[in-house]
């Protein structure tokens, strides 16, 4: 399981990587503009984000890093939830300023720890003091091994502060910030960042005219949260180098949380890290699903156990039943032969991935310029359509193959050619012949060329025709004419090229796009649970509980408590009664009604050996049920007592929910 | 008259299940376009069982004529009876669906026609949600006519006009049909309450017999008179949500004072539940065991940076136990009880600080707090910490700030979190942000348990609250005063055992009680005395009030038994 863990750290790494490349754009134009700052004008970047939000932290942390590294040693990050005063906002900038100062230049520790310490005149003076004394420091005090780092900054590196969360600042903070430092502007190189999740208009509502005058605002936009999950997925799933897969329905889970709940692609690969635990926790083959130079070592190692656990797999069974019966046999009692066939069978396996992946790819610059998109504007939908079953018998492959068929001739050319780039790029070693194929089309396409031209005038020529005729009877006929001949006519050559073109892919993506349920031992690399997942990352907790009371027989296997239609089974526990018959009422319940009920319910549900000595003793106790089943409800937040009335409760929920 | 059991079972089932449809309507609906569409939705199943009832006794259809005959005798009963009062009962009942605009109308229709008993039944009808745009007979002959036509009309469109009420009046009437009548207020539970005063005008003081089911058991009957009384006072019966909009509400008046029985107490109760057996233990041990075959996988979740909570039915509380002492045994762990009452955050935090990391004094805040936390577990990350929240939902620890820490504080990768939650709306206390911090697993436990711990520290109604607690602080935090105080305190909670008959004792006049405590040589100056009372104040012993007139009233906030025996103690201490 320890490589699961590398695979995770994988994980980040790319993720981090990618959003850090994402930003540094923004970090060249920053630089850039941030030397025309205007007179009295604090250079203000608006940087929007978009809805995901819980992806923002990273991207900021990104930029920061980034930031301090080519730009300036200051940055201080501002969350609205620390800052609800302008007190407050300094003090948090304050320290952070001076943190990160010591950070960066150890010498001037005592200094810094000194400011520090007078916490309590936190103001704009003092920053600048501070600002200057630093700025100062370093000119003078630098040798020359310092001045390489700060060279590497400006002279006077600006102050930058940035604003996770914009909207949730108080408007009056942000307006005194911006007031106060725009007075100070000249001392102190100060360039804001704000951090916005909904639209750069937020500003402009937050910040009254004579404020937002005071900001130079520039506005960046980051890339949406969906580029961001397709880079991810292009990087971990449509790679033959990751040996970890999701199933289809695993996909659609994930991209259904993504697409309808969040648009978090943080949660996404959180997601992705819960199936691969889940796999590996749960498959006990899962040892196998690493790189196939390691699979090999493993599978040599196998012990008898999890041999037999190779034989118990569907699909290796499935596999088995086809060979010959002298195979069957040693297949089913020889380790070792067993252990040979897996490792063929996983280099097999690792080979369709490859070949699987650059056929997706072929495959999706084909479909993904068709008019309607029939089979997905993105690759992953093609890819989940692909897992699902095979996907030639589907409707939307034979309409997005029709309207292939239509393409024009440059389109097809093009298309083409990035086939041929991506294969060539692709290892796999059974795509030369294909890749020749290829190149043969578009040389075929470009010997028509001429031919074309020619037809081209031949069509003209025939235009030309019935430009001529001009009357109406006449026009109607020869076009009628026209259509017939094109109808019946031969098809050009280019139609003829460009249907071989297309049958070819189509046949291309039947031998390489086989869904992967059919592959022998798919169980290994690929995780389906979606249930579990969707259990673990997507829960109901109110429906839980809804069954739980409504129906006690879904987690209590016992007959007595079986009933028919959503009826109150006598029998069932005592919340669950006392649940149905507060269903029953309005938005108050009289405890005493309720308690009436409850006890003719439950003196009904148990043997009717009531006699009178012992009645006394069974209603305390029924009332001593009760009450606990009613401070249940209340706990569970059903009820909540009620001073409208005396012996009242109010209920919380409405109707049967 | 008497049906075969079978019908009437399967009728039962029907209309349960017709009941969450409905609701649901409701609750969707906005008030304006409701009223007709639960009008359907009522009437529909009313319908089913019209017809059934039609099915089964098709030959009945002269009974059927019967019925009406003393239907129609029983309205007129209802309609002379209200008369005094203006409005009448018998619309306010039948009616009840109506907007009060619409009502005002039928009362004023209802009084026009109230002469006689047959005309009463013309408003009724009209009442109907397709309205049938009967001018009001006043030959009893057609009226027979009409019903009847309309019966036939209910078994061929399967769209009733006839109001369900009509229906059960019908069978209420009958004397012979009483078990009906009683088994069709039991059954139709989504309105008990109609049902209730609907038999109530019929049968008012009929006992209840034995049920033939009592699975679903009709509310208690000895209330009902009052519940007419209530009737006659509000003319606005209205709906159950028109209930919700208004602050009406209706419900009998009955108080647990007036049962018999005494109140428990929160240690006879805790007895007595030990003595009732737990019911379907071998199920729950068996749910349970299905959940404890997941703490390894908790264990390896947890260090892999996920959260676990829990949710589901039933108390979580042993099962985090149980994989607290078989799998946290070795390990640093901090059991936080998030539904005992004055937990906080802080409590949390300084549990951490002082006793996991050592550290002794104190923060400003727990911001500053949690960054101490955040920035130790950082440095060393050698420390781990297993944290267990019972009930993350509780009271004192689902204000947003609360939460806000908390998750921060899981977001540690040292830190590992498994928590329970209980409440339906749980799930609402956390944003993005906050999930993405928690980062939560969830896993679906119910357990059926009973919330022993859980619920013991609520106040709830029904338990008395028992004041043994209450007096023990009481001696507790007087002991540590001067005689004087304690003179102080005696002397205001005499006086207030002596006012306890009277229930609007609004406390005592500072002025007053100064004079006392000088007459008693217990304090020398006004100063003094508000100076003590400051010191009451600040240990929650007594409540100050400002009256209407200005004057400041002292008040005990302890009951009056607690009171007598605290003054019982002290004396026996003195």
């Amino acid at each position: 399981q320890q490589i699961q863990e590398d695979l995770n750290k994988q994980l980040l790494d790319n993720l981090v990587s990618f959003l850090s490349q994402s930003h540094s754009e923004f970090q060249e134009k920053t630089t850039e503009w941030t030397c025309r700052m205007k007179f009295r004008e604090i250079p203000t970047a608006a940087l929007v984000l978009g809805v995901n939000v819980t992806d923002h932290d990273l991207t900021f942390r990104g930029l920061s890093d980034v930031l301090q590294e080519n730009i300036t040693p200051y940055i201080a990050l501002l969350e609205a939830k620390d800052c609800p005063g302008i007190k407050n906002l300094m003090q948090k900038l304050m320290g952070q300023l001076m943190n990160c100062d010591i950070d960066v230049d150890t010498l001037e520790d005592e200094d810094c720890v000194q400011v520090s310490q007078n916490k309590i005149r936190c103001s704009m003076s003092s920053l600048i003091n501070w600002y200057e004394s630093v700025t100062k420091k370093t000119d003078s005090e630098t040798p020359s091994k310092k001045r390489n780092s700060s060279s590497r900054h400006w002279q006077s590196p600006p102050v930058v502060v940035i604003f996770k969360d914009m909207e949730s600042f108080t408007t009056k903070v942000l307006q005194d910030f911006i007031v106060i430092s725009s007075q100070h502007i000249h001392e102190l190189p100060l360039v804001l960042i704000f951090g916005i999740a909904t639209s750069p208009m937020i500003i402009h509502r937050l910040l009254p005219h004579s404020v937002s005058s005071l900001l130079c605002i520039e506005l960046f936009q980051s890339l949406s949260c969906k580029e961001h999950l397709s880079t991810i997925i292009d990087k971990l799933l449509l790679t033959s180098q990751f040996p970890f897969k999701l199933g289809e329905k695993v996909l659609q889970v994930l991209f259904n949380i993504f697409l309808y709940h969040d648009f978090s692609v943080q949660n996404f690969i959180k997601g992705f890290q819960l199936c691969i635990v889940e796999h590996f926790y749960s498959q006990p083959l899962s040892v196998l699903c690493c790189q196939l130079v390691d699979a090999k070592k493993r599978v040599n190692f196998l012990s008898h156990d999890q041999c037999e656990n190779i034989r118990r797999l569907p699909s290796f069974r499935r596999y088995v039943e086809k060979q010959e019966s002298e195979k069957q046999i040693a297949l089913l009692t020889t380790d070792s032969f067993l252990k040979e066939e897996t490792e063929k069978l996983l280099e097999d396996l690792h080979v369709y991935h490859e070949n699987y992946v650059s056929v997706l790819r072929c495959l999706h610059v084909f479909t993904s310029s068709l008019p309607k998109y029939p089979l997905g504007k993105q690759i992953r939908e093609l890819h989940c359509a692909c897992l699902e079953n095979q996907v030639w018998e589907t409707e939307e492959y034979e309409s997005s193959l029709q309207l292939a068929r239509m393409l024009n001739k440059t389109d097809l050319v093009t298309m083409l050619q990035q086939c041929v780039e991506i294969l060539l790029s692709s290892s796999g070693k059974e795509f030369d012949k294909t890749v020749e194929k290829l190149k043969e089309f578009l040389t075929q396409f470009q010997n028509l060329e001429a031919e074309a031209s020619q037809e081209r005038d031949v069509s003209v020529s025939s235009q030309k025709e019935l430009q001529k005729k001009t009357d109406l009877y006449h026009l109607q006929k020869t076009l009628l004419e026209l259509k017939e001949s094109r109808r019946s006519k031969k098809l050009t050559k280019f139609e003829m090229l460009r249907f071989e073109v297309i049958d070819y892919i189509d046949s291309l993506v039947r031998t390489y796009l086989v869904p992967a349920d059919n592959r022998t031992l798919h169980e290994v690399v690929y995780f389906n649970a979606a249930a579990v997942l969707r259990g673990h990352l997507n829960a109901a907790p109110r429906t839980a509980l809804h069954t739980a009371l409504n129906n006690p027989h879904w987690y209590l296997k016992n007959q007595a408590l079986k009933c028919d239609g959503g009826g109150i089974s006598n029998k069932a526990p005592d919340i669950c009664i006392v649940y149905k018959l507060h269903l029953e009422c309005g938005r108050l319940i009289n405890l005493v009604d309720w308690l009436e009920a409850f006890s003719t319910v439950v003196m009904a549900g148990e043997e009717p050996n009531a006699d009178a000595a012992s009645s006394d003793q069974v209603d305390d106790i029924i009332h001593a049920r009760f009450i606990r089943a009613v401070s249940e409800l209340e706990l569970l937040g059903f009820i909540k007592p009620s001073k409208q009335k005396t012996d009242h409760v109010a209920r919380l929920t409405w109707g049967g929910c | 008259m008497s049906w075969p059991e079978g019908t009437r079972s399967s009728r039962r089932s029907l209309q349960v299940k017709f009941v969450p449809d409905e609701e649901v309507l409701k609750h969707i609906a906005d008030d304006a376009g409701i009223k007709v569409r639960k009008d359907k939705a009522q009437l529909s199943v009313s319908v089913k069982r019209f017809v059934k009832k039609l099915e089964n006794i098709s030959d009945n259809e002269a009974q059927e004529i019967l019925e009406e005959k003393n239907y129609i005798a029983a309205l007129g009963i209802c309609a002379e009876d209200p008369m005094g009062n203006g409005s009448n009962i018998s619309g306010g009942e039948v009616y009840s669906f109506q907007t009060p605009k619409r009502s005002s109308k039928m009362a004023e229709l209802a009084s026009e026609l109230a002469q006689t008993p047959e005309q009463n039944v013309a408003p009724d009808h009209s009442k109907c949600p397709e309205k049938m745009a009967k001018p009001p007979q006043s030959n009893s002959n057609f009226m027979w006519a009409e019903i009847v036509w309309k019966c036939s009309l209910i078994l061929k469109e399967f769209v009733s006009t006839t109001p369900y009420r009509l229906r059960k009046r019908l069978a209420a009437s009958d004397p012979c049909l009483e078990s009906e009548s009683e088994y069709s207020a039991s059954c139709s539970e989504e309105e008990d309450e109609k049902d209730q005063k609907e038999v109530s005008t019929v049968l008012p003081d009929q006992k209840t017999p034995a049920k033939t089911k009592a699975a679903s058991t009709p509310p208690p009957r000895n209330n009902l008179a009052k519940k007419k009384k209530d009737e006659k006072m509000s003319n606005l019966v209205e709906e159950y949500f028109e209930a919700h909009s208004s602050s009406k509400v209706l419900t009998s008046d009955r108080t647990l004072q007036k049962l018999r029985k005494r109140r428990l107490d929160q240690q006879t109760l805790h007895d007595l539940l030990k003595r009732a057996p737990l019911a379907y233990a071998a199920e729950i041990k068996d749910l349970n065991q299905q959940h404890e075959s997941l703490f390894s996988k908790w264990m390896l979740q947890l260090h892999l940076g996920f959260n676990i909570v829990l949710y589901g039915l039933g108390s979580k509380r042993d099962l985090l136990e149980k994989f607290r002492t078989s799998l946290l045994q070795d390990s640093v762990h901090l059991v936080v009880n998030g539904y005992f009452p004055s937990i906080t955050v802080r409590s949390i935090l300084n549990s951490i600080t002082e006793e996991v990391l050592d550290h002794i004094g104190t923060f400003r805040s727990p911001l500053d707090q949690l960054e101490f936390i955040i920035k130790r577990f950082k440095e060393d990350s050698s420390l781990e910490l297993y944290v267990l929240i019972h009930n993350l939902d509780s009271q004192m620890l689902r204000g947003e700030r609360s939460q806000q820490i908390l998750a921060q504080l899981s977001s540690l990768p040292s830190i590992y979190l498994i928590a329970s939650i209980d409440h339906i709306n749980a799930p609402l206390m956390w944003d993005q942000a906050k999930l993405s911090l928690y980062n939560w697993l969830w896993y679906e436990t119910t357990t059926f348990s009973p919330y022993v711990e859980e619920t013991s520290y609520e106040n709830s109604l029904l338990v008395q609250q028992s004041g043994s607690l209450a007096l023990s602080s009481l001696m507790h935090v007087l002991r540590s005063l001067t005689l004087n105080a304690r003179g102080i305190f005696r002397l205001l909670a005499q006086h207030q055992l002596e006012k306890k008959d009277n229930p609007s004792y609004p406390g005592l006049p500072f002025q007053d009680f100064y004079q006392q405590c000088r007459e008693a040589f217990l304090v020398n100056s006004d100063l003094t005395l508000r100076a003590q009372l400051t010191e009451f104040r600040d240990h929650k012993l007594i409540r100050t009030k400002r009256g209407a007139d200005g004057v400041e009233y002292l008040l005990i906030p302890v009951d009056d038994s607690t009171l007598t025996d605290f003054l019982e103690k002290e004396d026996e201490d003195v």
